[in-house]
């Protein structure tokens, strides 16, 4: 069973559709990358997966647990709010310009969900902090404050802070596209070594090699629809629409 | 003129103001706190009559609003408040309001991204809004936090127009009885030395804050 099923999602803002019937499975422990033109809709359909909108009809289940399915009048109906918020605690989100809590230090920002959120002790929030940020080479940041490091610091810490909750499932809108271009292959690093440890990962990027490179399965959206989807080699060497040709001529003149 | 004396009552009249700072301050700023989220509500029932009181507080002249609460509360309401409390409750009022204004501005410049994160990782609300959204709010309403507490420290003399006994009234007193104007400046002295401290609080607080961004 997957970990992720994603059946007909629908969202539109003042009446216009970003989301027109998207629907996609993540296996655990694979990584799914999705790539597509700006506008297409890739963040929207990040932050409906992760509670941030609401969608406005289509179905949503994580770890075999329902958030959102289909009313009868065609309308999204949410589960209850435990439902909802234990399904929020299984997914993890590392944003674009990484929103790390600027009055924190860099090892509170990473403790204080776990000590807050899922009630653990103090030393132990701490300690597990600690092993993150060494697995990120921060070791010696601990004490900082988010406007002390480097963009691509920042965005390791905001990902050791996604994962101190331990999440099942975890979601990168453009982790890299906030930074400097000698940056970004730090913070791809780190995507590819949790690759590397099977992590479940629904990544949105730029970054087509990457995309092609670290992804199980590729999602390529358009529109507010998937145009194409499959293995790397489908979409990246045997592409079938023209849509996604066109697109991916930019990338391969490059 | 005997000194001494002059000196003496002052000194009372300033404790008179102190008295009428600080209360103002200790009730203002968590009124200050609930109007604001008032204003902020999207409940039009809650939203309308808060905009309308601050309308009010910052929109008529605080002295017309002390004059109120002392001689138009009695035949309106029955309640008839001291020199003193009335003039207490014309404070709180006036400047729950400014600081309510302040809390709203600082509260809406926390960039979404903050309560989004907060949200993702699982915090509630009251959790998001007390240890993550506050302590920044705190930071950025700091200098016009200043100006309003400095701005306090001058407007107690305001309360004289209800009798209350603060120091530019007994000040202006003594100008007339002693006909000299050494309590003038006496008593910009005095203001002056308040508002010094007052500045100087303000100037730790923001040098302790700026340990971030
Ligand atoms: N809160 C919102 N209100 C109104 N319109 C929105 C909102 N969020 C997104 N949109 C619109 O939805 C469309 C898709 O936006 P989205 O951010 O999902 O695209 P994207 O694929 O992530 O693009 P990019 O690659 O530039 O990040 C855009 O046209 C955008 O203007
Ligand atoms: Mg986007």
């Amino acid at each position: 069973m997957p970990l992720l099923t994603a059946r007909n999602l629908y969202k539109s803002f003042d009446g216009t559709g970003v989301l027109k019937g998207i629907s996609l499975d993540v296996d655990k422990g694979e990584v799914l990358t999705v790539i597509g033109p700006s506008g297409s809709g890739k963040s929207t359909l990040l932050r409906c997966m992760t509670q941030l909108e609401a969608v406005d009809r289509g179905e949503i289940s994580v770890c075999g647990e329902t958030l959102v399915k289909t009313g009868e009048n065609q309308s999204a109906v949410y589960s209850d709010r435990a439902a909802c918020r234990r399904i929020a605690l299984h997914i993890g989100l590392v944003f674009q310009n990484f929103n790390l809590f600027p009055h924190f230090s860099v090892l509170r920002n990473i403790a204080e969900a776990p000590m807050h959120v899922l009630g653990k002790k103090k030393a132990e929030a701490e300690a597990s902090a600690m092993e993150l940020l060494k697995k990120m080479e921060l070791s010696d940041k601990a004490d900082f404050y988010p406007c002390q490091l480097s963009g691509g610091q920042q965005q390791r810490v905001s990902i050791a802070r996604a994962l101190a909750m331990n999440p099942d499932l975890l979601f990168f809108d453009e982790p890299t596209s906030a930074l400097d271009p000698e940056l970004t292959g730090e913070i791809l690093k780190v995507i590819r070594d949790l690759a590397a440890e099977h992590m479940t990962m629904v990544v949105v990027t730029h970054e087509m090699a990457f995309a092609r490179d670290v992804a199980d399965q590729v999602v390529f959206m358009a529109d507010g629809v998937i145009v194409e989807q499959g293995t790397p080699e489908q979409v990246f060497a045997n592409t079938q629409s023209e849509r996604t040709k066109a697109f991916l001529s930019r990338f391969n003149e490059s | 003129m005997n000194y001494t004396v002059l000196l003496s009552q002052m000194l009372q009249a300033t404790l008179m103001s102190l008295r009428i700072f600080f209360s103002t301050l200790l009730f203002s700023v968590p009124l200050g706190l609930l109007v604001a989220a008032g204003r902020r509500s999207k409940v039009k029932a809650v939203n309308l009559p808060v905009r309308f009181y601050i309308l009010l507080m910052r929109g008529t002249p605080l002295m017309l609003q002390l004059l109120f609460i002392f001689y138009g509360l009695k035949p309106l309401t029955g309640i008839q408040l001291d020199r003193v409390a009335a003039a207490q409750v014309a404070f709180l009022l006036n400047y729950a309001a400014y600081f309510a204004e302040i809390f709203r501005g600082g509260i809406d410049a926390v960039p979404a991204g903050q309560y989004e994160a907060a949200r993702v990782l699982g915090f509630t609300k009251r959790q998001t809004f007390f240890r993550i959204v506050l302590p920044q709010v705190c930071k950025m309403i700091l200098p016009p936090m200043s100006n309003e507490f400095i701005n306090l420290v001058k407007d107690t003399s305001l309360a004289q127009v209800i009798g209350v006994t603060e120091l530019l009234r007994v000040t202006s007193d003594w100008v007339s009885s002693a006909v000299s104007m050494a309590p003038f400046a006496i008593a910009a002295v005095f203001y002056l030395l308040m508002n010094a401290v007052v500045t100087r609080c303000f100037t730790v607080a923001e040098a302790r804050m700026n340990y971030y961004r």
